[in-house]
């Protein structure tokens, strides 16, 4: 975590907060929600679950944070994750939706996890070229996929949710390396893999200049449409990649649910890590936006609240969240204390 | 959330032209956005053009009981099933045009379907709604236009009951209370039960709720110790029983889920917890899909309550019945067993779904 907090501005502090309020509020009220056990030689405990269960939503925050530092936005990441796990179950039992229940051969581990990621990066692209290229609003040009993508994804099970069993795929959403849920690995993997890419190349501050002037950017020589292009492919690989995890987690591919409204999550995790839209962006603020969503889902299961408030709950939350993140409001509330005292 | 979006959209692109001085450029800014607007105005255009060519070719109801069908989306097997039943009844049947609209559970995508349909003049609608209330302004509408309507599988809570004119399906309070039942008859009367919900509103799921806690009632012994909505789905299923495990662990005795995906994806969060489902936790659930079987052969689901959903015949009978002008009774119930895991192997290969 260390090179990544150096990076980044003081407003990593209040999403840390935040989380920590959270972790807090559990260390005191729910029994056992910090014991980490060794459980079939694998760690064990709800801090995990948080970890495991946020891991789809970590990996497509990552691609976001990307995208959004360019002064885009992409909401198609939800139905990517569909389309990718869509392919990885179809690939694995192609004969499924043709009413064949037995188990055929198994598909080679490289053809159920290439293929998908190949068109997941491919949509990406296709994104990044309507948005960069066309000149197309980056809210409208992903918001065609991802109305359209979910509809692809049930296209490809033709409406079943197919379910399948291959030992080495199920290793990625389900098994553990060290002791550690594999996703969570590939978390850390790609979230190294990032801030490598973009902030000891200049990747980095070429997004962040493309977000803060496209326009001065181009003089400056970047080549401003392809590195929109880029991100936006890259977002589609971290989606791509999520919805794998999903997919193998519960072996079969929910075309109907997988991702769905993950796209808005992501998005909260983004500004809740404090990236702006088009320009400076905080990869460590992002996994902290992430997580402190996925601590709040696990929290409310794990507590207990009844589920017809549960989202009522949720937003509240994530409202103070955002609150105490604006500058603008932390400055009104110092003038109206100081007002106070006069 | 969009709104905020939206916000901070326009924040960012006057901060762009404050910053950029020469006018010149903000004229060519301007143009390109207007390019970029009819590329995306006709590119829009050809979208919504598609419907339109799939539904030009449909217009031959000549005699033919038009039917428009809004289901609530694929949500889990069960449903899939419910939508393979009716589609392949309308195919096989000649006098039947079938408009079928997918709402991917939203309601308000139902309202838009349902107000399609009336106004395509339709002669029959059907649909299963999403949740139990909130349809009775759209109904009314039906009504006026004088649309029967047929509810499928699940009711909806309006005040006016002659603004549909049957609903077909299951009784999911029944459903619930079979559930119930079979734990009572299997000595299980004094145990600690974990409910995973399903999607919060839905009538399924206050039924199969109301009619469990109806039969357990009658024994102190039977405490639900733990309920959650999982949504009706797998990963839904999964992410629930792992926090109840984390939270009550060994004391949970019983799982009542409300629908098979549920309790498939709780399997293997027993499973990676280390107890057997089917013997640490004995398992109820309800649909009796063919995972359900296929998981009750494997021995970790120990029973679960049918809930038909091959209602295509008995849709199609009560449309043309309607037709013909005949009366049909305002509550058609479908014939539903239990089945027990001893049986599953005897019955898996006869299941449909």
């Amino acid at each position: 975590m260390k090179p990544l907090l150096k990076n980044a501005d003081k407003n990593l502090l209040y999403p840390l907060l935040a989380l920590s309020a959270i972790l807090l509020f559990n260390l005191f009220f729910t029994d056992g929600f910090f014991s980490i056990q060794i459980k079939n030689g694998h760690l064990f405990g709800s801090l995990i679950d948080i970890l495991n269960r946020g891991a789809p939503v970590m990996l497509i925050t990552i691609g976001m944070t990307l995208v959004y530092a360019t002064g885009g936005v992409d909401l198609s990441v939800g139905a990517i994750m569909a389309i990718s796990g869509a392919l990885s179950a179809q690939l694995i039992r192609p004969d499924y939706i043709k009413g064949i229940i037995e188990y055929g051969n198994t598909t080679s581990l490289f053809i159920v996890l290439s293929i998908p990621l190949l068109i997941s990066i491919i949509l990406g692209l296709w994104n990044g070229f309507l948005v960069a290229f066309i000149g197309v609003q980056p809210i409208i040009a992903t918001l065609i996929l991802m109305t359209a993508g979910r509809g692809i994804a049930q296209l490809i099970t033709h409406g079943l949710i197919i379910v399948f069993e291959h030992e080495s795929f199920q290793f990625i959403g389900s098994g553990f390396l060290f002791g550690i849920p594999f996703p969570i690995i590939l978390v850390i993997l790609l979230t190294f893999i990032t801030w490598l890419l973009t902030r000891k190349t200049s990747i980095g501050l070429f997004i962040e200049a493309i977000g803060a002037n496209p326009l001065a950017s181009h003089y400056m020589g970047i080549k401003v449409k392809m590195m929109k292009t880029l991100t936006y492919g890259f977002s589609g690989f971290c989606a791509g990649l999520a919805g794998i995890i999903v997919c193998s987690d519960i072996q079969a591919a929910d075309a109907n649910n997988a991702g769905l409204f993950l796209e808005l999550d992501a998005i909260a995790s983004v500004i809740i890590g404090g990236t702006i839209n088009g320009g400076r962006f905080s990869l460590a603020g992002s996994i902290i936006g992430a997580l402190i969503i996925q601590a709040l889902s696990t929290t409310i299961i794990t507590r207990g609240i009844p589920p017809q408030v549960v989202l009522v709950f949720k937003a509240f939350i994530i409202i103070i969240v955002a609150l105490i993140q604006s500058e603008k409001l932390r400055a009104q509330l110092k003038d109206l204390l100081k007002r106070g005292r006069k | 959330m969009a709104k905020t979006l939206i916000w901070s959209y326009i924040d960012a692109s006057n901060d762009w032209h404050t910053n950029c001085n020469v006018k010149i450029i903000i004229l060519l800014k301007e143009l390109e956005l207007k390019r970029s607007l009819k590329v995306l105005t006709v590119m829009l255009m050809m979208i919504m053009c598609i419907p339109g060519l799939f539904a030009n070719g449909q217009k031959e109801d000549d005699g033919k009981i038009v039917v428009g069908f809004s289901q609530i989306g694929a949500e889990s097997a069960w449903r899939v099933a419910n939508t393979e039943s009716i589609q392949s009844e309308a195919a096989k049947r000649s006098n039947i045009v079938l408009k079928f609209s997918d709402a991917q559970q939203k309601q308000e995508n139902q309202i838009k379907a349902i107000r399609t349909f009336i106004a395509q003049g339709v002669d029959v609608i059907a649909f299963s709604p999403v949740v139990e209330t909130g349809f009775e302004a759209v109904l009314k509408e039906a009504k006026e236009a004088g649309i029967p309507v047929i509810l499928t599988d699940r009711a909806v809570d309006v005040a006016d009951d002659s603004l549909w004119v049957t609903f077909m399906g299951s009784d999911f309070v029944e459903e619930g209370r079979k559930a119930a039942r079979w734990l009572i008859e299997k000595g299980l009367t004094d145990v600690n039960i974990v409910e995973l919900q399903g999607t919060v509103g839905s009538a399924p799921a206050i039924d199969r709720k109301t009619g469990f806690e109806e039969v357990i009632k009658s024994q102190p012994g039977m405490k639900i110790i733990k309920t959650q909505s999982g949504d009706f789905t797998r990963s839904g299923g999964k992410e629930v029983m792992e926090a109840f495990l984390k939270a009550e662990g060994d004391n949970i005795n019983v799982l009542f889920a409300h629908n098979d995906d549920m309790a498939i994806g709780a399997i293997q969060a027993i499973e990676e917890y280390g107890l057997i489902p089917g013997k640490d936790i004995i398992i109820v659930s309800i649909d009796a899909v063919r995972g359900a079987f296929e998981a009750m052969v494997a021995g970790k689901l120990n029973v679960t309550v049918e809930c038909s959903p091959l209602l295509g015949p008995q849709l199609f009978d009560a449309a043309e019945a309607l037709m013909r002008g005949e009366k049909i009774p305002k509550r058609i119930v479908t014939k539903e067993d239990v089945f027990p895991m001893e049986v599953a192997a005897k019955v898996i290969d006869s299941r449909a779904y």
